[in-house]
């Protein structure tokens, strides 16, 4: 274990960490709001910690790191950022248990936006912006950005295993040469998207602290709100931006990049994007005949259906409607585009549109495999052959999902509420949607909970962001023992 | 720069280690994903997957936007075509790989059409490596600076040395005339030494010397220059049949172990004067049969390097007074220094260097061009030779009162044809070549490099 590489990257993330404050901190003194101080000591602390890690870990080489240690990184980044950027909501009072801060902080870098809090209007905004910010960072992945930003060394591959653990969907893959440049050209796509966002809401009248903050929203697939009826407040106009912008973030990034250098072909004929698509506008369409009869029109049946369908299957986690109460067949296909979620190398969470396609074209494969045994199969994507290690990964993925999605119901359960309320819990929080149904429902929160649930929820939080294996990683015995 | 490597064997990975650490950005084609995808998890570099001639997989690899375009599969046809496409494509500079010495003349005459910047040959660089060695034996490596009139030699100090535990400042008093030591190598390090350096048994030393010195330094330090008059070669490949000529031509007895009849054959009717025997020159009992005891020299040439190292540690301990021993892969290079080996060759290596000091020179177009470049050392350390042009600061200054960067050396400068090992009151000044050995981490691409500040 190369630990003191690790302490390295992490000795940055945490002085970054400090710097992600900055805004927040702005505001508080803006508002005078009696945030700042303790914004500045969540600010001091992770600088102090920070510097003394640097000085630490100051003789570390980039040699020997490998899947391993790129895991760990990125797990234990995700676990140090979380604790630190919990600070401020407990040591304002603003939420006064430290657990309930930490939920919410972690619901916020994981892009859940799961929230125990009742009532959103009366929390600073210095602390709403904060809260808001962590979807957008957690969105595209923080190490991502500080990989963008901090140069730690060029000759060895250190950054692929990294970007291998932090990104989500089966495969990784480069856009240029340099992994610095890649994740500049991500961060550089990202912000510009963000931007767009940020200024169509401006342009539908929404005031611009809201518009910046739903935009981190949207553009994470987050879906922490800073008004208490979240986006059913807003127009039409409002509505159908943002349910545009979350399909668009749940694209893969690759594609923008495609498109922005031209290779229209590259982009436009992916085998993701058309099933991400189709599944979207097929479900949007099958709800909006579904929940005709609720509304006035067909036209406001189907803003409702593909807002509801777009923030769901990206994991985002807004809501125009209480689809709580929605018919059956409405609910079973938003639980089951829950499961899907959005695409690989996109912001969204989920079993992701990639693995479902390798999925299912692998389940093609074995079923003809053994109807025809002598006939030769392979699994094409984008007419390219797939490597049977990324398949034998996709299935083990879906059984790693399968077993801790069960696990973490069974523990959830422990509170006695309804078997359907943990289920679409755990589904909401493991796959980072937000809202589940029945008492976790859109309209509802997490705040009843044990502290207990709190903690398991957290985790499966953490769990289907970094897709699960990083995380399991840390709990690996092996990885700690020190040779020599 | 944004270079293109089409294959991704042994010489492609060394100039992926190579020019990866001098912050190149590289893209990697090879139609075996399994090679790849090791490679990605080693280095910051992006793959594509297919075959490396075809205009699809180069389009893919984005080389119509490349500066450069390396081809160096093992196939010399797919080099060449690779380069052609590469060329139509847009790329600005192409270098093959080409090994059959039977499309040289083409190489010269179709160069234009070919679109070639560069043509290497591995195989027959290493023979001509090879032969320097033989040439004066006593040296471990020899490498050539103003056009064959300067060189860096390694030596090893052995306990019969009379360099052993002498200082530096009493060397030119030993051996009776100027002499240079441009670096030493001990156990992995490298040092640029002073006049106050001594020298211990075990140090590899590199001297700069007049190429027309060397032998009075043999000399002086009391060993006779030996003479080879009988090779034993094991294997009969491409360096073998690259090197047999120059030995015949030097009036020099070469035997060839070589296990395949068919090659064999090839050899024999190639080269009439030769004896060639078949079996398998990793045998003991081969070895003996055929004379390994009294043999001047021995070169193992065969494709597995641990077969090399065997044989030609079996040849030292059979008291072979010259062993050259190939290894394909340098990554333990440094366990080898000690093992009595005698002198490493790696094709592979050498050709990367040359690819290496052409970029540099790319990268600087319009300033003073390397004319060589040399890894020594365990490429712990580079020599290289520059050409002084008006871009080049410090010239007519005396040595002494140049400020140069630590752990760099001004070995020599070549004035008017007429090469001088460098003191404090050398100067240079445009036209002149200058030999720089550089044991730092800097990057030295153009003679202001060396510079500090």
């Amino acid at each position: 274990m190369n630990i003191k590489f690790i302490g390295h990257i992490l000795s940055y993330l945490l002085i970054m960490e400090s710097v992600f404050f900055v805004p927040s901190l702005t505001i508080a003194f803006f508002d005078q709001d009696g945030t700042a101080r303790f914004i500045l000591v969540t600010m001091a602390l992770c600088l102090l910690v920070g510097t003394a890690l640097n000085q630490l870990t100051r003789k570390y080489e980039t040699q020997r790191y490998y899947a391993q240690e790129g895991m760990i990184t990125v797990s234990l980044s995700w676990v140090i950022l979380s604790l630190f950027g919990a600070l401020p909501f407990w040591l304002s009072g603003q939420i006064p248990s430290y657990i309930d801060a930490l939920f919410e902080t972690i619901s916020g870098f994981t892009t859940t936006g799961a929230s125990i809090l009742t009532e959103v209007e009366s929390m600073s905004r210095s602390l709403l912006f904060w809260r808001s910010f962590t979807h957008w960072l957690g969105g595209m992945g923080i190490l991502v950005f500080m990989m963008a930003v901090v140069p730690l060394g060029r000759d060895a591959g250190y950054s692929l295993h990294i970007m291998r653990a932090e990104s989500p969907g089966p495969s990784v893959s480069k856009l240029t040469p340099r992994m610095g440049n890649t994740a500049k050209i991500l961060y550089g796509l990202y912000f510009i998207l963000t931007a767009i966002c940020f200024v169509l809401y401006l342009l539908g009248d929404m005031p611009p602290f809201e518009a910046i903050c739903h935009a981190f929203g949207t553009a994470g697939t987050g879906g922490f709100s800073v008004l208490n009826n979240g986006m059913m407040a807003y127009s039409p106009y409002i509505q159908w931006v943002t349910t545009i912008f979350m399909a668009l973030f749940g694209v893969n990034f690759s594609v923008y990049f495609f498109l922005a250098i031209r290779e229209y072909a590259a982009a436009l004929l992916d085998e993701e994007l058309h099933l991400y698509v189709g599944i979207l506008v097929t479900a949007s369409l099958l709800i909006t005949f579904n929940i005709r009869p609720l509304y006035s029109s067909f036209f406001e049946s189907l803003r409702y259906a593909a807002f509801q369908v777009s923030t769901i299957m990206t994991t985002t986690g807004y809501a125009t409607a209480d689809f709580d109460l929605w018919p059956s067949f409405s609910k079973t296909l938003l639980v089951t585009v829950m499961i899907l979620g959005a695409s690989a190398g996109s912001t969204g969470g989920g079993l992701k549109i990639a693995r479902v396609l390798l999925l299912l074209k692998t389940l093609r494969r074995n079923i003809l495999q053994s109807v025809r045994p002598r006939s030769v199969q392979a699994v094409l994507i984008n007419k390219r052959p797939m490597d049977e290690q990324i398949l034998d990964n996709t299935n083990a993925y879906l059984s790693a999902y399968c077993v801790i999605g069960m696990i973490c119901v069974i523990l959830v359960s422990i509170d006695g509420y309804s078997f359907e309320t943990n289920v679409t819990a755990i589904l909401a929080c493991f796959n980072n949607i937000g809202p589940g149904l029945n008492l976790v429902g859109p309209t509802c929160n997490y705040s009843f909970f044990s502290p207990f649930t709190k903690l398991v929820l957290s985790l499966a939080m953490l769990l289907g962001r970094l897709e699960i294996f990083p995380m399991l990683a840390l709990f690996n015995r092996r990885a700690w023992v020190r040779h020599r | 720069m944004k270079i293109v490597i089409v294959g991704d064997g042994k010489v492609g990975q060394t100039l992926i280690r190579q020019l990866s650490k001098e912050g190149h950005d590289l893209t990697v084609v090879d139609s075996n994903p399994k090679i790849l995808n090791n490679n990605i998890e080693n280095f910051d570099i992006l793959t594509v997957e297919g075959n490396g001639a075809s205009m699809e997989t180069l389009r893919r690899a984005d080389a119509g936007t490349a500066d450069l375009v390396i081809a160096a599969t093992s196939t010399d046809e797919i080099n060449l075509l690779c380069c052609i496409t590469a060329k139509k494509l847009g790329a600005k500079h192409t270098i093959a790989r080409v090994r059959n010495t039977e499309y040289r003349e083409q190489l010269v005459a179709l160069r234009q059409e070919l679109g070639l910047s560069m043509t290497i040959n591995p195989e027959y660089a290493a023979a001509r490596e090879i032969y320097q060695i033989l040439q004066l034996p006593n040296f471990v490596k020899r490498e050539t600076f103003a056009k064959g009139r300067v060189e860096i030699v390694e030596m090893r100090v052995d306990e019969k040395s009379p360099l052993r535990n002498l200082p530096l400042h009493q060397l030119p008093s030993a051996v009776g005339f100027n002499i240079l030591v441009a670096a030493v190598l001990r156990e992995d390090q490298v040092t640029i030494p002073s006049g106050n350096f001594v020298l211990q048994e075990g140090d590899h030393v590199f001297f700069a010397a007049k190429t027309a010195h060397l032998m009075l330094l043999l000399k002086h330090l009391g060993l006779s220059p030996q003479r080879i008059r009988h090779v034993m070669i094991i294997g009969g490949g491409r360096i073998a049949r690259h090197l047999i000529p120059r030995l015949l031509e030097a009036r020099i007895d070469v035997k060839v172990l070589e296990k395949d009849h068919d090659r064999c054959l090839q050899l024999y009717s190639e080269f009439p004067q030769i004896s060639v025997v078949e079996g398998d020159g990793s045998l003991q009992q081969i070895l003996e049969s055929e004379g390994i005891h009294q043999t001047d020299a021995i070169i193992t040439l065969t494709n597995i390097d641990e077969e090399n190292l065997i044989i030609s540690m079996f040849a030292n301990h059979c008291g072979v007074r010259k062993i050259v021993t190939k290894i394909g892969r340098l990554e333990y290079g440094n366990l080898f220094s000690d093992m009595g080996i005698g002198s490493i060759i790696s094709p592979k290596e050498r050709c990367s260097a040359d690819i290496v000091r052409y970029v540099r020179a790319m990268q600087n177009a319009e300033g003073s061009e390397i004319v060589a470049l040399y890894h020594i050392a365990n490429d712990l350390a580079e020599a290289m030779e520059f050409r002084v042009d008006d871009t080049v600061r410090y010239q007519g200054v005396p040595l002494k009162d140049i400020p140069l960067r630590e752990n760099i050396l001004i070995a020599c400068v070549t004035h008017d044809n007429e090469p001088v090992l460098a003191n404090g009151s050398t100067t240079f000044r445009e036209g002149d070549a200058v030999v720089v050995v550089s044991a730092g981490q800097h990057m030295i691409s153009h003679l202001n490099d060396i510079y500090a500040e």
